[in-house]
């Protein structure tokens, strides 16, 4: 890391923020609602590239945190009254939290392609226990609510429009964006991206390995979490679905899309998958998923840097 | 009680021979290849399609097990050359990413193509034989003796035939197999073609069962991985008794809650296995 760069870089951050609040007031309603959903896609993604990009463990089980931050921000605003956002906040996080300690535990004992493994199945135990245990969960048709307000007790307290939820949710993902980049710039983020290039070396060093890859997991859980909250709050409902390993597999896809490594690649990918598909589900309907999974394909192979990584490279040509 | 308790294991025998079947497939090219296959669950529905035309077509379920084989074979190896070689080399990870889109697209081309409809496919034997208070049919005893045939078949085959010694020897030493002039790339995608071909063939077999669909694939892939996390991956004989083991238990389990709970058992099994020996519980322990 050079000084110049880090200029470069808060400039480029602060024109980009700026433009991305701006953005709303140039946008009918329908693509604000569709920027924020890109945002909280993006910062699902985001979470997961901690695992994928500086760790080199490919997690095909982040459905598991979003959806339980979903049922967990449920839970709160179903039943404590009056519902608040910032409960609904505590509770999805815990129960992200929760399970990432409970998946982080088991499958870290696995290597990479186990690891990946590990990580689907046991989203896919999530995802039976809710879709089957309907008392609690509601089963296949999830779970309903309304939306709280945006209030802090005593000071003000004001609902919820298109306009301040975006706003809202970019101001989350910018102060994750930033804690993230923090995190992966610190000693901590070292020792990852030093487990990504050799574990053995790194064990050897004396760093206990496996300590730090359960710390990852359960941060990048954490994050998913927060996206799936997010989520919970924009969509008022909770459903099994977005506990479906599909969820996962496609985080995975805005990761290979975007560029892996990044942070913002991620998002980057996850705003072209959903433009993509936006795109082609006009007139494909929902087979949009064939050509996107052969993109997809011909990424894996041709562009594994992705679009961020090809379009460095191809500025600095 | 008893006779229950011996219909189920019946019962878990004969799914666990199919699962066995799926599994062997998947560690064959996991452990050769070190390739994750996302796609093999989409294969054996493929097949099962595959078979469901072949059947419509021939009238023989016996050829359209073979044609669903072959043709699904092909197109393995089709897939292979153009997605998976490319990836020769680079970091193992590529190849989940490579196998997940594989199976996005097979999948929806495949209810593009057939429709949410389930189609069926007609059992070759219809007769039954009595065991205590049930009709018993033997055509799930028959799959269970054929998926054991067609594994037994493919031992042989790594054992004896020219290209089982070459296969043996790439899963060895891959660089040295090249070395000694084995032609490496071609043996891979043989092996992809043999296992996306048994998983066709285990799609046929368990078509009469419970109907093709398009999502067929998911349930079987995701069992199919546990077996190989649980039997330790790349080891046939493991996959094959953890195949047998998890299918019993579930069968077990199924008597007191309902199958889909069921699969529980199976998710407790991967547990202890990680928490116990998480190298595998039929593999002989590493030195």
């Amino acid at each position: 890391m050079t000084r110049r760069p880090t200029l470069l870089f808060w400039v480029g951050f602060f024109v980009i923020l700026a433009l991305l609040i701006v953005a709303p007031f140039a946008l009918p309603e329908f693509w604000r609602r569709f920027l924020t959903e890109i945002l909280i896609w993006g910062l699902l993604a985001m979470s997961s590239d901690i695992l994928i990009g500086y760790t080199g463990m490919v997690s095909f089980g982040h459905s598991a945190f979003f959806g339980l931050g979903m049922y967990g921000a449920a839970a709160a605003l179903l039943t404590t009254r009056p519902p608040s956002l910032w409960v609904a906040f505590v509770y999805g996080l815990l129960a992200a939290a929760v399970v990432a300690a409970f998946v982080a535990y088991f499958s870290t004992r696995l290597r990479d392609i186990y690891f990946a493994i590990t990580t689907l199945i046991f989203s896919q135990i999530f995802y039976v226990i809710i879709f089957t245990w309907t008392e609690v969960t509601g089963g296949e048709n999830g779970l309903t609510f309304s939306r709280p307000a945006l209030a802090i007790p005593g000071l003000f307290s004001l609902p919820f429009t298109t306009l301040t939820l975006y706003w809202f949710v970019l101001a989350v993902l910018t102060v994750s964006y930033l804690v993230l980049r923090r995190i992966t710039h610190s000693p901590f983020g070292m020792v990852l991206q030093s487990i990504r290039e050799n574990e053995a070396r790194t064990r050897a060093i004396g760093y206990p390995v496996e300590r730090y890859k359960i710390v990852a997991v359960m941060l990048s859980g954490l994050f998913a979490g927060l996206a799936g909250v997010l989520y919970a709050i924009q969509n008022r409902f909770a459903a099994p679905d977005f506990v479906f390993f599909l969820v996962s597999g496609e985080t995975v896809i805005y990761n290979v899309m975007g560029g892996i490594g990044t942070l913002v690649g991620p998002i980057v990918g996850a705003a072209a998958f959903l433009l993509l598909r936006e795109a082609l589900s006009r007139f494909l309907t929902e087979f949009y998923l064939i050509p996107v999974g052969i993109i997809f394909i011909a990424m894996v192979i041709f562009m594994p840097q992705g679009l961020l990584g090809f379009a460095r490279r191809w500025l600095n040509r | 009680m008893l006779e229950q308790i011996l219909i189920q294991t019946i019962n878990g025998i004969v799914v666990g021979m199919i699962l066995a079947l799926v599994a062997s497939g998947l560690t064959l090219i996991f452990g050769i290849m070190d390739v994750v296959n996302f796609a093999h669950g989409e294969f054996l529905m493929l097949g099962a399609y595959a078979g469901v035309i072949a059947l419509a077509g021939t009238g023989s379920f016996w050829l359209a097990l073979v044609i669903a084989s072959l043709v699904v074979a092909a197109l393995g190896a089709a897939i292979h050359v153009t997605t998976l070689r490319p990836l020769l080399g680079r970091d193992p990870l590529n190849t989940i990413l490579a196998t997940f889109g594989v199976s996005l697209v097979l999948q929806n081309y495949a209810l593009w193509q057939f429709g949410p409809v389930p189609r069926k496919i007609e059992e070759p034997i219809t007769g039954y034989f009595g065991l205590f208070y049930l009709e018993y049919p033997w055509y799930r005893l028959m799959i269970a003796v054929l998926s054991a045939a067609i594994i037994a078949a493919l031992w042989l085959f790594l054992k004896y035939s020219t290209y089982g010694v070459w296969i043996r020897a790439t899963t060895q030493d891959r660089v040295m197999a090249q070395a000694m002039g084995i032609p490496v790339p071609r043996v891979l995608t043989i092996v992809f073609a043999i296992g996306s071909g048994m998983a066709a063939a285990s799609g046929v077999l368990f078509g009469p069962l419970v109907g093709v669909n398009h999502a067929m694939g998911l349930d079987w892939v995701l069992k199919a991985f546990i077996v190989v996390v649980v039997g330790g991956m790349g080891n046939l004989g493991g996959s094959i008794a953890a195949a047998i083991f998890i299918s019993l238990m579930e069968s077990y389990a199924s008597l007191w809650v309902s199958p889909a709970q069921a699969i529980i058992v199976s998710f407790v099994v991967l547990i202890l296995t990680l928490l116990i020996r998480p190298t595998g519980l039929f593999v002989p322990t590493p030195k």
